[in-house]
């Protein structure tokens, strides 16, 4: 960007920023730790005044579940028991983990080894006009 | 940060439940009563419920599962106790021991001499996805939520970082399920309250009855490894990893040590009550261990000036198998990484060195989300004083702890307590 992000560290800005496919951290400007989702405070040294920075959207994933059994707005995207979906926790090559969900593994095979695979980050488009909301996904491979 | 000590001394003199299970006709208000006359009818001397003073209830949504806010006065207007100060508390699934925690402080603050504690949920009369979406409330809905992440699938997920360090695998959680059931099924009250092979015979019967053809599970490893009767809910949980969905309530009371002879002879001492904070599961740099369960069992231990070593019962918050696993480690009942396999070679079960969840634990007793941490005092209670009936523990035990977790661990209460 060419201007300096002035956005509030807000849940609003950091999905604004996840359907123009960015994946923004912040950082404290006093001991340097980087946050995702976004804070307004530091929680190590509790100072305000953070700043936005791009994270590459590299990681690997810590763990991760297959759900056969999902909330209800998952079962509203056709997640079934015969047609089940990964989420897991992320750790950003940054630092900070995340929870999103996983492609590109394969559902129906899990294994504990997949701990660790890398992943790259995707946005995945849901709902239409007002409903529309961009989801936080890595895939692997 | 300093322990502070309790500024003096707790007392616990009675306890009651209600039976947990599946009660349509039942409301949260109609549990407590239960649960209050059992704790009436316990107390050794007898007492005047118009002795209590101020009042706790632990329930994490009554707002979502009945549409009832607001329940503390409700409840002690059910009970006879208004116009006597009471508060819910909520911490999700922690909602009864931190309420718990609650009474234990306002009668070691010297500012109260009676309280009772309660805790009660009624969660069964809305279809399951709708129960899965209100438990999700009590996960991080901005950030973790959007992830497709359920309760059953944060604990999974915790069950994989796990596997993939120390070597775990899925039979060693049945394990944990088993000992569980065959604990429930020595206690009335439990919402299952029969042993795997137990349950295995009774469909078996029933397919046998309708015409069936019966099924030809060979023992309970088939049983639990057969996709039909033990579907898998979030990999590598099935359903008889989670604890279930169930109505129930549970109550205590809390008196100063100072009075506690004039209600029992036998009166439990609540020597230490520690609780602490955490953020949600993707914060942690290590996801086999809940650092909030180890602050909080520091903090009581410190207060109650005994070690892991010195308890002989824990009542720990089997959500899930993998969470009793976690919380013998969190707890230092184990070492990081061996907790794994105490099930399966015999350690905590009901006469093994270490027991853990006598009373059949969330698992087989039930879970009705804001009882669960009030039920296991309960539990302790009845141990303590030699009352558990066929479960009773062999052990002559004086110490005992109970560990309540809310959501991932973003609150846990560890209590100690001893029979002097």
């Amino acid at each position: 960007m060419s201007e300096p992000n002035t956005r509030p560290f807000t849940a609003a800005a950091f999905n604004q920023m996840l359907s123009e496919h960015t994946l923004m951290a912040a950082r404290c400007p006093a001991c340097a730790a980087l946050f995702v989702p976004p804070r307004a405070l530091c929680p190590t040294c509790r100072q305000a005044g953070l700043a936005w920075v791009a994270l590459s959207g590299r990681g690997r994933l810590a763990a991760f579940t297959v759900i056969y059994v999902g909330p209800s707005a998952m079962v509203a995207e056709g997640y079934t028991r015969d047609n089940p979906y990964i989420t897991g926790i992320v750790a950003l090559d940054e630092g900070p983990q995340i929870s999103a969900r996983i492609l590109g593994l394969d559902a129906r095979n899990p294994d504990v080894g997949w701990i660790g695979a890398a992943l790259t980050v995707e946005y995945l488009e849901r709902g239409a006009g007002e409903q529309r909301k961009t989801f936080l996904a890595f895939r692997a491979g | 940060m300093p322990v502070r000590k309790l500024g003096r001394g707790v007392a616990l003199v009675g306890a009651g439940m209600s039976k947990f299970g599946a009660f349509p006709d039942k409301t949260s208000r109609d549990l407590f009563v239960e649960a209050f006359l059992e704790l009436r009818d316990s107390v050794d001397k007898g007492f005047d419920p118009a002795a209590i003073e101020t009042i706790f209830v632990g329930n994490f949504s009554s707002d979502l599962f009945e549409g009832q806010g607001h329940i503390a006065p409700i409840m002690a207007d059910a009970v006879g106790l208004t116009p006597r100060p009471a508060i819910r508390v909520e911490a999700a699934c922690a909602s009864g021991g931190v309420a718990l925690r609650q009474g234990v402080l306002a009668v070691a603050s010297g500012l109260c001499d009676v309280a009772l504690v309660g805790g009660v949920e009624s969660m069964t009369k809305l279809p399951t996805a709708q129960v899965t979406d209100a438990l999700g409330a009590a996960a991080d809905a901005l950030y973790e939520i959007p992830a497709g992440f359920t309760f059953p699938g944060f604990y999974a997920a915790m069950a994989t970082a796990y596997m993939r360090r120390y070597g775990m695998t899925p039979e060693h959680l049945m394990h944990v399920a088993i000992k569980n059931h065959v604990n429930g099924a020595l206690n009335p009250k439990a919402q299952f309250g029969v042993t795997i092979p137990a349950w295995m015979q009774n469909r078996i019967q029933a397919a046998v009855k309708k015409g069936r053809p019966a099924p030809t599970w060979r023992d309970q490893w088939d049983f639990l490894h057969d996709e039909a009767a033990n579907p898998l809910i979030a990999w590598p949980l099935r359903l008889f990893d989670c604890s279930p969905i169930t109505d129930g309530a549970a109550c205590v009371l809390l008196v100063a040590a100072e009075r506690a002879r004039d209600f029992t002879d036998a009166p439990i001492y609540v020597i230490g009550a520690g609780q602490a904070s955490d953020a949600p599961l993707h914060d942690r740099a290590d996801l086999t261990t809940l650092p909030a369960a180890r602050a909080a069992a520091q903090m009581a231990y410190e207060q109650a000036g005994v070690t892991a070593h010195d308890i002989r019962i824990a009542e720990v918050h089997d959500c899930f198998t993998i969470a009793e696993v976690i919380a013998s480690e969190d707890l230092g009942i184990f070492p990081p990484g061996a907790g794994y396999k105490m099930a399966e070679d015999g350690v905590t079960a009901r006469d093994g060195a270490r027991p853990i969840n006598t009373s059949g634990g969330l698992k087989s007793k039930g879970h009705p989300v804001g009882a669960s941490g009030v039920a296991q005092a309960v539990e302790i209670f009845k141990q303590l004083r030699g009352q558990a009936g066929a479960r009773q523990t062999p052990l002559a035990a004086p110490l005992a702890l109970s560990h309540n977790v809310g959501a991932t661990g973003s609150t846990c209460v560890v209590h100690i307590y001893e029979r002097k």
